[in-house]
């Protein structure tokens, strides 16, 4: 017998929780990829402890995947879950007050045993599956999964352990079934990956499909779930994560360019994924894992040197390392781009955990007077274009450039639409010639209107120079300690950097009025809550507009006009308060700051309160 | 013949004047740094380089003003990076001559994590460690390579660190060439030097070097007449090793442990021969003067130990080739699109 009803719902908040252990990471990026197959618009939020492999069954061991996805437009990856799956009594411990009223809650009851209790810090006596009031709330699923997934596998030959990692399957295809969705491009993955693995292969589709199918017959739910495609733009789509965006536009950079691209870097959550997807594409680009953060950046540098564009990406512990070659860059005025995928501090703070805190590191986090453009991803598909403009930008202005990222955006997945290589804006590369020689001697600090200077590079012959770390004096690089000269340069190099506002585009209001009450300006990763929030208070009648910064330093040409047009002025930032002080000393308004540092992103309701307590108290 | 990088393309030399570069030279009259200039610049002069194809990448220090004085490419860095530097140039750039200039604070001190990643990665360059015993440009302290009970500003009381023995460290972090030479033995340091340029892989050369402002005559017992002859040692590839103002002095190896004995006592042919491929014994002479029961040892000067090894450069050039050969280099849209991609209409 089979269902034959099936409920429309325009998007759906789901969230895997299970041991670290328990494979819940894959479960969730298969479903999400799954959900971008069926052309859902989608935003992920993957959320893993920091221990390798936890203590099974205990609280800090909990790992989770929840994804969004719909067939309306998704900004964020949901403050509350429309279904929770709970492998065990610690997975619905840390979860279960983000599920909605009414949800659904899928629960392994083998993961709710003594043991698994105590490890929860659950007494005993008071097992929450089969707490009446508690279960109330919920349509509940209890479902023996690990039982079942044992006797499914009885005669695999498999060993316990080997069954019961596959026990996330019988979830995965479980929930295939509640939402209507085939198990095929699950299937195909497992066949790719373990291919040299035929045991465990078959076991893995055996689970898989088992779960699908415990899901008919038990006839577990009223309906099934629908949803639909979301009309997104025409185009081609893929879901990308935000590092692995970062890591294509890096190969787009090569290829547009044709330089030889050096990827230095050295192994630091949440960045290293970048140089994971990199070190695969040799044929594009050449990465180099050094021996210290610091040897990254200055292989890099070296690479420029050398004519090539060198990138290097580390977080915030890693880039303090890298101040003061950032710094040499800058004097050096060399093209360089430095990514940070920012996450929780101070110090080492929590490495898996988000934060938007290092941006007054990436403006001012240097000795001397070392200006350098900064620019921001606000999803996982624009860190393709953050970076690529990046690019441009450290090219043919000759500066070092840092993109902030952060392990939300890093780790985050959401649909990009695929940009053709080919298609992507020139680069002009400001290569030296005759026209920098002055009586017969290069000039290697001769300006051109955007003052930026020429890149001489080592095989050129005539155009021989030596340039460092000292003062220099300008159009000649020879060391001058001549106080007016130093002057000059500092004054130069801030003016170099200022002037790019005439090439970046105009900051626009991307939802809400243009003119009103009350103006909410972001950053970076806090972009989908920021809309989500602000289309729903204007939705609701509110004079409210939604503007956000791609480009920090420097700032687009228009922000103080945008800015002059708003009574209030609403800046939510996840870190103590970082942007809201430059935008004040810069601007001279007297912005309101809305903080949050606790390793989590903002939801769409805490703006909401925020937006409308401002408002209630005018 | 393909030639490396570094390596005449024709008989003729360029006269070394034309590598010097316009700048006035900034260290202080005495400086063994000048001498050293003299030889970089009459050995790429002898070995007839293009100049454009020559890069002098430095850090911070006294040694680390070289750059500023060659017609070439170069950088003045920052302190102790210089390795790290000229590595990321050499990966993308095969076809450069590339030396790295450093001391024994900026190679030993501030940059010794990237010296010793350098030499086992084996990169193709030259490196010049001049090593003056002490921190000039900060106007004399301590450094890494000063030795036992050192008084000087920063160690009123006398030192207590053991000092770095470069070499030796270099040797334990797989380097494939090692050499010495004096600042003021300009025919040798010239020999070390073109010879560490035909090195193909990183080449160190420790440079001792007279500091004349704060460590007069740190090595003058290796470099006075009076006492040279029975203090060092000028090491010959498949010579026996022998010394001493009478050229009456041998080293023979007994088992692993390196003796002198007389000229007269024993037949050359029990010498120990020096053996510029043999580790083992590189290792022992690397050890000649650190080790207080070999007192008395005079410290072996020219190449101590020069093997091949293939180049970080060209494993990786291979794996690139190899990538191309199998992914291609052609516009990346088909790697972007991957195999989970849909259309909307
Ligand atoms: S301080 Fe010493 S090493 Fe430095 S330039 Fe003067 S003499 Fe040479």
């Amino acid at each position: 017998m089979s269902i034959n009803t099936s409920e429309l719902r325009e998007n759906i908040v789901i969230k895997f929780a299970g041991d670290s252990g328990d494979g819940m990471q894959l479960t969730g990026s298969q479903f999400t990829e799954t959900a971008a197959k069926y052309g859902n618009d989608l935003a992920t939020f993957p959320d893993f402890p920091a221990e390798i492999r936890a203590p099974q069954g205990t609280l800090y061991g909990v790992s989770g995947f929840q994804l969004h996805f719909g067939s309306t437009r998704v900004h964020t990856p949901g403050d509350e879950y429309d279904v929770l799956v709970a492998m065990n009594a610690a997975a619905l411990k840390t979860n279960i007050k983000n599920l909605k009223p009414g949800g659904t809650l899928i629960i392994n009851i083998d993961g709710f045993d003594d043991k698994f209790l105590r490890l929860a810090k659950y007494d005993k006596l008071d097992n929450p599956i089969e707490d009446e009031k508690l279960l109330s709330n919920y349509t509940i699923h209890k479902i023996a999964i690990t039982q079942l997934t044992r006797k499914a596998l009885e005669d695999s030959g498999l060993g316990i352990k080997e069954i019961d990692r596959s026990k996330n399957m019988f979830a995965l295809g479980y929930v295939y079934w509640l939402f209507n969705r085939k198990t095929d491009f699950t299937e195909n993955y497992l066949e790719e990956k373990f291919s040299k693995k035929p045991k465990i292969f078959e076991a893995n589709i055996k689970v898989l499909r088992t779960g699908y199918n415990y899901g008919i017959t038990v006839e577990a739910a009223s309906s099934t779930t629908e949803v639909q495609a979301a009309a997104l733009d025409k185009g081609i789509y893929r879901n990308i994560r935000g590092n692995e965006a970062l890591a294509y536009g890096i190969i787009a950079l090569a290829y547009k360019t044709g330089l030889d691209v050096l990827y230095a870097g050295y192994p630091i959550t949440p960045a290293t994924d970048i140089l994971h997807e990199l070190a695969k594409h040799k044929n594009y680009i050449t990465t180099f894992q050094a021996e210290d953060e610091i040897a990254a950046v200055t292989a890099a540098i070296g690479a420029s040197f050398g004519g090539g564009l060198g990138v290097t990406a580390s977080s915030g512990p890693g880039i303090a390392l890298k101040t003061e070659a950032i710094g040499l860059a800058v004097a050096l005025e060399m093209p360089l781009v430095i990514i940070n995928v920012q996450r929780a501090g101070p110090s080492t703070g929590m490495p898996t955990k988000t934060e938007q805190s290092d941006l007054l590191q990436a403006y001012y986090g240097r000795n001397g007077e070392t200006p350098l453009p900064v620019l921001a991803c606000n999803s996982p598909a624009d860190s393709f274009d953050i970076i690529y403009e990046a690019g441009k930008i450290a090219i043919e202005h000759m500066t070092p450039v840092m993109v902030l990222s952060d392990g939300y955006l890093g780790n985050g997945s959401s649909p990009w639409s695929i940009q053709d290589p080919d298609l992507l804006p020139e680069i002009d590369i400001p290569f030296a010639n005759q026209d920098h020689i002055k009586d017969g001697k290069f000039m290697p600090y001769l300006r051109d209107e955007r003052l930026s200077r020429p890149w001489a590079v080592p095989g050129k012959k005539g155009f021989e120079h030596r340039i460092g770390g000292l003062s220099k004096e300008n159009e000649t690089g020879d060391v001058s300690y001549d106080p007016e000269n130093n002057q000059l340069m500092v004054e130069l190099r801030e003016q170099k950097v200022e002037n790019i506002a005439e090439f970046i585009p105009e900051i626009k209001i991307k939802a809400g009025v243009e003119k009103g009450d009350i103006l909410v300006l972001g950053w970076g990763s806090t972009y989908g809550a920021l809309m989500s929030a602000v289309t729903d208070c204007h939705d609701q009648g509110l004079k409210i507009g939604f503007a956000h910064l791609r480009y920090l330093r420097p700032f687009p040409g228009n922000l103080e006009k945008v800015l002059s047009q708003y009574q209030n002025i609403l800046i939510p930032e996840l870190n103590n308060g970082q942007l809201i002080k430059i935008i004040r000393e810069k601007f001279n308004v007297d912005a309101i700051g809305m903080n949050k540092v606790q390793g989590l992103p903002f939801t769409k309701n805490e703006i909401i309160n925020k937006i409308q307590d401002i408002l209630k108290s005018e | 013949m393909k030639t490396r990088p570094g390596q005449s393309t024709k008989g003729v030399s360029s006269p070394s004047k034309s590598y010097a570069s316009n700048q006035e030279i900034r260290w202080c009259p005495g400086c063994g740094d000048y001498s050293i200039l003299k030889q970089v610049q009459s050995v790429l002069a002898d070995e007839n380089i293009p100049k454009e194809e020559i890069v002098f990448i430095s850090g911070i220090g006294c040694s680390s003003r070289f750059p500023y004085y060659l017609d070439t490419f170069g950088m003045h860095s920052i302190h102790g990076r210089a390795p790290a530097i000229a590595s990321g140039l050499r990966a993308i750039r095969k076809d450069l001559n590339i030396w790295v200039v450093t001391g024994d604070g900026d190679g030993l001190s501030i940059g010794g994590n990237h010296l010793i990643h350098l030499l086992r990665r084996n990169f193709n360059m030259n490196v010049l460690l001049f090593n003056n015993e002490i921190y000039g440009l900060t106007k004399g302290q301590y450094s890494p390579t000063s030795p036992l009970g050192t008084v000087n500003k920063t160690a009123v009381w006398g030192t207590i660190d053991l000092p770095f023995n470069p070499l030796k460290l270099a040797l334990g972090a797989d380097a494939t060439f090692i050499a010495r030479g004096l600042d003021i033995d300009p025919l040798l340091l010239r020999q070390v030097l073109k010879r560490a340029n035909q090195h193909n892989g990183t080449s160190l050369v420790e440079i001792y070097q007279n500091c004349n402002v704060f460590n007069d005559g740190a090595f003058s017992v290796l470099t006075d007449k009076a006492t040279k002859k029975d203090n060092t040692i000028v090491l010959e590839h498949q010579k026996p090793l022998f010394f001493g103002v009478n050229n009456d002095m041998g080293i023979i190896l007994d088992g692993f442990s390196p003796r002198i004995v007389k000229l007269s006592e024993v037949s050359e042919n029990d010498l120990w021969i020096h053996d510029e491929e043999d580790s083992l014994k590189a290792t022992i002479l690397t050890r000649f003067f650190d080790n207080p029961e070999n007192d008395g040892f005079p410290r072996p000067l020219g190449v101590l130990y020069a093997v091949n090894r293939p180049t970080y450069e060209d494993q990786l050039r291979g794996q690139k080739k190899m990538a191309i050969e199998q992914l291609g280099q052609g516009n990346p849209y088909e790697l972007f699109k991957g195999k989970n991609y849909w259309e909307v209409k």
